[in-house]
């Protein structure tokens, strides 16, 4: 088989079996992989209405056809589950080189079923895999983790695991790789907690293969020349990470500050830009594997109370933690960040949820003799990262997400969230795509569902204007199904940047011997993310939850750029569905499905 | 002595496209285990240092090899392996300094950088300019140019 493995390791908790498998071709074909293969099989075999902390819920992980070759940053893999924050279909994208060392060693995935009775890990070594017992590392930080394991096993394995925040069911604790890499939304980290499964560690020493090599070195070397090209993929990128958004999403009128509640303008924008980073605290970049972009940042505080060595911040990070908390200390932002990473935490959430906190005890909502947090305090950061990983005090109210928080004190309006995920670093009312992006993730608040400000803010591949309504929906349809066939094929979605659907198809192409169109490949992506909504729908959401938070629907933005704006959703929303070819409640019609039928 | 690989560890961001790249020029296929050049990754610090071989003079696997099955290529500089030759003792493996010899197992051979024939596929498709193929080292000059100007700038503040 060229490009895929053509196999799976499915593993029985519940009896401590490994079991391997063949894949089906035709799944291969029709949902390519990772993304789409995974939630291809998870829909064949989990009932949508499962409890997402049930043993009846699986995990997968899956790789992409492309993960582990010279494609253009194949280092990614997907973890495929029913999401503990919200209940939707989860995909939680992680790259460094935890997937690539999977395929080394044979496989396209691992399906997790059933609940381990006491704390276990996985080792996968090549063609040989076994459970061994975690009972003296439950309990321990992702570093600590990933020591061990590698000691037990294999100094070049690849370690995948949870820290004290999955361990302790926190709404959104991350799976992290290789110490610094997340599987970051959704909440999957807590799925591997209740399972009682603390790391899968691989090492594999086998190839891949592809079926025309010198088409494929010439996809690749196309593609790799594009990115070398490119100002955002070459320079921007590379220079200051993706941190280099803060100054330019801050001078378009678009970085959320204090929890959305003021215009997104914030003035010390420039001491937690990726400017001022790499001036100050950069160490180095650092790639994931096989990436030309490498915009990972190593960065350390030398001195004083945030002393730290650590990957990251990165954008998201840096906003969540920073303008939205309106704290402008960049070392106290890389801090947290880097305690998120050992504890294993999604920075989006978790500051998003101290957000909606903060902004409930100004209100005096949240009596001050309970908590008392105010906006720009950096200590009470780190403390409440590490209370919320514990489930410590308030720390157990932040561990459920701000939705659950807010909805508690009778204020659910406060939490920006979106099916009950919380929002990334892009106010809606400064860009109206995002917005829609937004209502209709299949995740929930996400902002790498179709990358809207890469054309409303950033002019990447056209400029559209960020103000209007007009072609939003089209355009993010587009942009939603290839992102979908992007993260099913283990690229990482940075390189659409600079390549096409042209470029990436022909890496699938000459990768997996699969020679169907552009159009088809595009295609695939469309039946990926209606296989996810089909799944949302069964699971019990429906086009009343394809919503914005009130604040980004009825408060006009307050000034900037952007000022007196709200998301005009009510006017994107019908035609959305239309373009989609769904009914006027948003459910893909029968005509739709039978024209995404892969067979 | 003709150009040799030049490692910088410090711009290297782990990203191993060298393992991909020369493995799949060496072997058609993507496997780091048969790549003649390896990124040692300390993950938790960022560090990663591209372990390559450095065409020593005199060279250590060279003068350990019993049978003398690897030279020196009068074209290209790169110590080569003559796999007619070779026993698979792995003497070479054990008194390289830099663990840059490798063994690959599917082929039953031992393997190590050979220059690509005087045109490294590795160097070219580094995405970070952490490899260069030159006579002398760029980041020793660059350090000798730094150093240089620091006294430069004092002594000229003295006069």
């Amino acid at each position: 088989m060229y490009g895929w493995m053509g196999k799976i390791l499915r593993v029985d908790l519940t009896a401590g079996t490994v079991r391997l498998e063949e894949i089906d071709k035709e799944l291969l074909h029709g949902y390519i992989g990772a993304r789409g293969l995974g939630t291809k099989i998870f829909c064949n075999e989990v009932d949508p209405k499962v409890d997402p902390l049930s043993e009846e819920n699986k995990i997968i992980f899956m790789t992409g056809p492309l993960t582990g070759t010279l494609a253009s940053s194949a280092g990614r893999y997907n973890v495929v589950t029913k999401g503990v924050l919200n209940g939707t279909i989860a995909a939680s994208n992680s790259g460094g080189s935890f997937g690539p060392e999977l395929k080394y060693a044979g496989y396209d995935g691992v399906i997790i079923e059933g609940k381990a009775k006491e704390p276990v890990y996985l080792w996968i070594n090549d063609d040989e895999a076994e459970l061994r017992s975690a009972s003296h590392i439950w309990g321990t930080n992702v570093v600590a983790t990933t020591d061990t394991i590698k000691a037990e096993t294999d100094e070049e394995a690849k370690v995948a695991c949870i820290g004290p925040a999955g361990e302790n069911l926190v709404k959104f604790a991350c799976i992290m790789n290789e110490y610094n890499r997340a599987a970051g939304r959704s909440g999957v980290g807590a799925i591997m907690g209740s399972k009682n499964l603390k790391a899968i560690a691989v090492r594999g020493t086998g190839g891949i293969e592809v079926a025309d090599r010198e088409g494929f070195k010439a996809a690749v070397l196309d593609a790799r020349k594009k990115l070398k090209e490119h100002p955002v993929t070459s320079s921007g990128l590379p220079s200051y990470g993706t941190n280099v958004l803060i100054n330019i999403l801050n001078e378009h009128g678009g970085l959320p500050v204090k929890n959305f509640s003021e215009a997104a303008v914030f003035p010390n924008a420039e001491k937690i830009s990726g400017e001022y980073q790499a001036e100050k605290y950069l160490v180095r970049n650092k790639g994931c594997f096989g990436c030309s972009i490498a915009c990972g940042r190593i960065t350390r505080i030398k001195e004083g109370k945030f002393r730290s060595l650590g990957e990251g911040p990165e954008y998201e990070a840096t906003w969540a933690f920073g303008s939205n908390l309106g704290i402008d200390n960049f070392e106290a932002i890389s801090k947290a960040n880097f305690l998120c990473n050992e504890l294993g935490l999604d920075p989006i959430t978790m500051g998003g949820t101290l957000a909606c906190a903060v902004e409930m005890v100004q209100k005096e909502i949240i009596p001050r003799d309970k908590i008392n947090l105010d906006w720009g305090d950096g200590e009470m950061l780190i403390e409440m990262v590490r209370k919320t990983a514990y489930r410590e005090g308030f720390g157990d109210e932040l561990a459920e997400g701000s939705y659950r928080l807010a909805e508690s004190y009778g204020h659910p309006e406060f939490s920006m969230t979106v099916k009950k995920q919380e929002l990334p670093a892009y106010d809606p009312r400064g860009q109206q795509g995002i917005g829609l992006e937004y209502a209709t993730s299949n995740r929930g608040g996400c902002h790498v569902r179709g990358y809207m400000t890469s054309p409303e803010v950033l002019g990447v591949p056209v400029k559209v204007d960020p103000d209007t309504v007009e072609g939003k929906p089209e355009l993010l349809k587009t942009f939603q199904d290839l992102t979908a066939l992007i993260d099913s094929s283990g690229i990482c979605l940075f390189v659409t940047f600079a390549l096409g659907l042209p470029e990436i198809a022909e890496q699938l192409r000459t990768a997996t011997g699969f020679n169907i169109s552009d159009e088809e490949y595009l295609k695939a992506g469309e039946r990926i993310w209606n296989l996810e909504r089909l799944f949302n729908l069964k699971a019990g959401f429906s086009g009343k939850d394809d919503t914005l938070p009130e604040r980004l629907l009825k408060e006009p933005m307050k000034d900037g750029p952007h000022k007196g704006n709200v998301v005009k959703l009510d006017v994107m929303l019908p035609l959305y569905y239309k373009v989609r070819g769904w009914d006027e409640n948003g459910v893909p019609t029968e005509e739709k499905l039978k024209e995404l039928d892969p067979v | 002595m003709g150009n040799v690989i030049y490692v910088q560890p410090e711009k290297c961001t782990g990203c191993r496209t060298c393992e991909l790249t020369c493995s799949f020029m060496h072997t058609g296929t993507f496997d780091p285990t048969r790549s003649r050049i390896a990124v040692v990754g300390f993950e938790k610090s960022g560090f990663f240092f591209p372990a390559v071989c450095q065409q020593c003079d005199p060279a250590p696997c060279m003068e350990v090899c019993p049978v003398g099955a690897i030279s020196r290529s009068e074209a290209t500089g790169a110590m080569e392996v003559n796999h007619e030759v070779c026993i698979r003792c792995k003497m070479c493996m054990i008194a390289c300094p830099f663990g840059a010899t490798f063994y690959d197992a599917k082929d039953n051979r031992i393997i190590k950088c050979d220059l690509c024939g005087g045109d490294p596929e590795c160097v070219k498709n580094c995405p970070s300019e952490a490899l260069t193929f030159s006579k002398s080292s760029p980041a020793v000059g660059l350090k000798r140019r730094a150093a240089a100007a620091k006294i430069k700038e004092v002594l000229e503040e003295v006069r």
